[in-house]
């Protein structure tokens, strides 16, 4: 740990990423097959494959109703897949999430953590229910790498959003997570605060040899996190490859240009899937 | 995920444990959560036993008894048995949507089962704060010891906490499958059964073809074994029997129930987004 920030935040010095160590397991961490989900109107996720290999960071990313919240909701088994599978560290989560949910974890928007409850309280629970082993040891090493101390005995609901989100990742990191699943996890924080948290889930992964899958849509958390991109659009894939890849193929010189090439439907590569017709799908879904 | 598999593989009693905890850190940190256990029933107590004090003068001034001792305010007592377990059960649950906790809990090791242990230890706990100081009470105003009751006491207690879960748990179940636009489920559902459950009156005085249904509810057989107890002075164990075997009945169904929204919520996919 280095630099203290103007928030009073304890830097992590930046580490080198890492892919997975040799020899380790070639399965990958996530594989995701054909998965679709549809609801009555809508096609939110049309057929998607992927897989993540243990110890990379992959990012989802996409504009608004791309289908990455619900590709990560289906990968945490929150959300049941109309067809297609996803298993996670070899376990088909639609048949046997309890297997491996102890070894993941996640941190979403989508959710937050009881506000009468002091954080400490907050995170002896989740510690308990993840069955970690000498809780509060775990509980003060996130505490001070974190930078919870100062307010660790405070109610969750009077922290500020920074703050609220270092609690949220302290919740995500609680039982040492293999898999990590990240649903916008800077989403309107200062930048400040977003570097900060970025420079701790690569160190987290850095340090662990976690898998990360992010969903994000902001270009400088991907650009900085990511070893590999998934674009993806009206809930199909458009694009998977590393970012200098993308770079290259999209002919742009950023991350943005291609996202805004993907989002207007422009360039190489963009037209391809857009165009498809959700309702056709649905309705062949349907039948 | 299979029915089975969710409601029977890896129970932890470890886990069960930390989720009351999490309930048990919310009521210390909140007196108007405390309070509001405790007032309510102490309201409906004190305002009905006057109401027993009123008839039974009455019934005493026109040569007749109206109604038997005790029988408004342990009917009463007992109605806040059923209500307040029901409560206990469907208002921790409701915490953790009000929090939106319940995305962290369902992506937890944390079984469904789990949680619903943990919301019926809750419930007796939430009960034991607000029923118990409200029978003193009773004592104290009313000269009416509930605690009199003996073995009696324990059977109602039990058919009443039984009913009061299965229902806890099908709402429960509405509220993760439809958001907090169901909320006002958990506070009324129960007052949907109340004029069939027979509370301050006997079962007889419903016309007859609404009878038979009456006798499906459990409670019904709890409240005119109440009145049979302090009437007549008899316990009847037939009658707490009947209701523990429609109860069992309907608390499978109730875990059948929970379990079916819960899977329909997956498909809904709106774990990720309770709210309304």
């Amino acid at each position: 740990m280095a630099a203290v920030g103007g928030d009073g935040l304890v830097s992590p010095s930046r580490v080198p990423l890492v892919r997975a160590p040799a020899g380790a397991s070639t399965r990958p961490a996530i594989a995701v097959e054909g998965l679709t989900k549809a609801y009555k109107t809508s096609l939110a996720v049309n057929d998607i494959s992927f897989s993540v290999a243990p110890g990379s960071v992959t990012a989802l990313l996409g504009g608004n109703g791309a289908g990455k919240t619900t590709t990560i909701g289906m990968v945490m088994g929150l959300v049941a897949p109309t067809r297609g599978t996803v298993r996670v560290l070899g376990v088909d989560m639609a048949r046997n999430r309890y297997a491996v949910l102890h070894r993941m974890n996640f941190e979403s928007p989508y959710v937050d953590m009881p506000h009468r409850l002091t954080v400490r309280q907050n995170l002896r629970v989740f510690a308990n229910l993840y069955g970690v082993k000498r809780g509060e040891d775990r509980i003060a090493e996130l505490a001070a790498s974190l930078a919870l101390d100062e307010f660790i005995d405070r109610q969750a609901g009077m922290l500020s959003a920074g703050q609220k989100t270092r609690v949220a990742l302290a919740k995500a990191l609680i039982n040492t997570p293999e898999v990590l699943l990240l649903d916008e996890p800077t989403a309107s924080l200062d930048p400040d605060t977003a570097d900060w948290i970025r420079a701790e889930l690569e160190a987290y992964r850095s340090t662990h040899g976690a898998t990360i899958l992010l969903a994000s849509h902001n270009m400088a958390e991907v650009e900085r996190l990511s070893d590999r991109v998934i674009i993806m659009r009206r809930g199909e894939i458009i694009a998977d490859d590393t970012i200098p890849a993308l770079l290259a193929r999209f002919g742009r010189s950023s991350l943005e240009d291609v996202f805004l090439d993907v989002a207007r439907a422009r360039g190489h590569g963009a037209e391809a899937a857009v165009d498809a017709a959700p309702a056709d799908a649905i309705a062949e879904i349907g039948r | 995920m299979s029915f089975a598999a969710e409601v029977f593989c890896g129970f932890s009693a470890a886990r069960v444990k930390a989720l009351v905890v999490r309930y048990i850190y919310l009521l210390r940190s909140s007196w108007p959560r405390l309070f509001e256990l405790i007032y309510w029933p102490a309201v409906q107590m004190i305002t009905w036993g006057f109401i027993q004090r009123y008839l039974s003068h009455v019934g005493t001034a026109g040569g007749a008894a109206v109604v038997g001792a005790g029988t408004l305010i342990g009917a009463m007592l007992l109605w806040d048995i059923l209500f307040r377990g029901q409560l206990g059960f469907s208002a921790s649950f409701l915490e953790e949507m009000w929090s939106r906790n319940v995305g962290n809990l369902l992506m937890s090791p944390l079984r469904p089962m789990e949680f619903v242990a943990a919301l019926t230890v809750m419930s007796v706990i939430r009960l034991v704060l607000g029923v118990v100081p409200v029978t003193l009470l009773a004592i104290l105003f009313f000269g009416f010891n509930l605690w009199g009751l003996g073995l009696g006491l324990g059977a109602f207690f039990i058919n009443l906490l039984l009913t009061s879960w299965s229902i806890g748990l099908l709402v429960s179940g509405l509220l993760l499958r439809n958001g907090l636009g169901a909320e006002g489920l958990a506070w009324t559902f129960m007052f949907m059964i109340m004029p069939l459950a027979c509370v301050y009156y006997p079962v007889a005085v419903l016309p007859a073809w609404l009878q038979p249904i009456a006798w499906m509810l459990p409670p019904t057989y709890v409240f005119e074994g109440l009145r049979a107890l302090l009437d007549q002075q008899v316990f009847r164990g037939d009658l707490m029997l009947q209701a523990l075997g429609i109860n069992v009945i309907l608390f499978v169904g109730g875990t059948v129930a929970f379990v079916a929204l819960l899977q329909s919520s997956r498909r809904a996919g709106t774990l990720l987004q309770v709210g309304e």
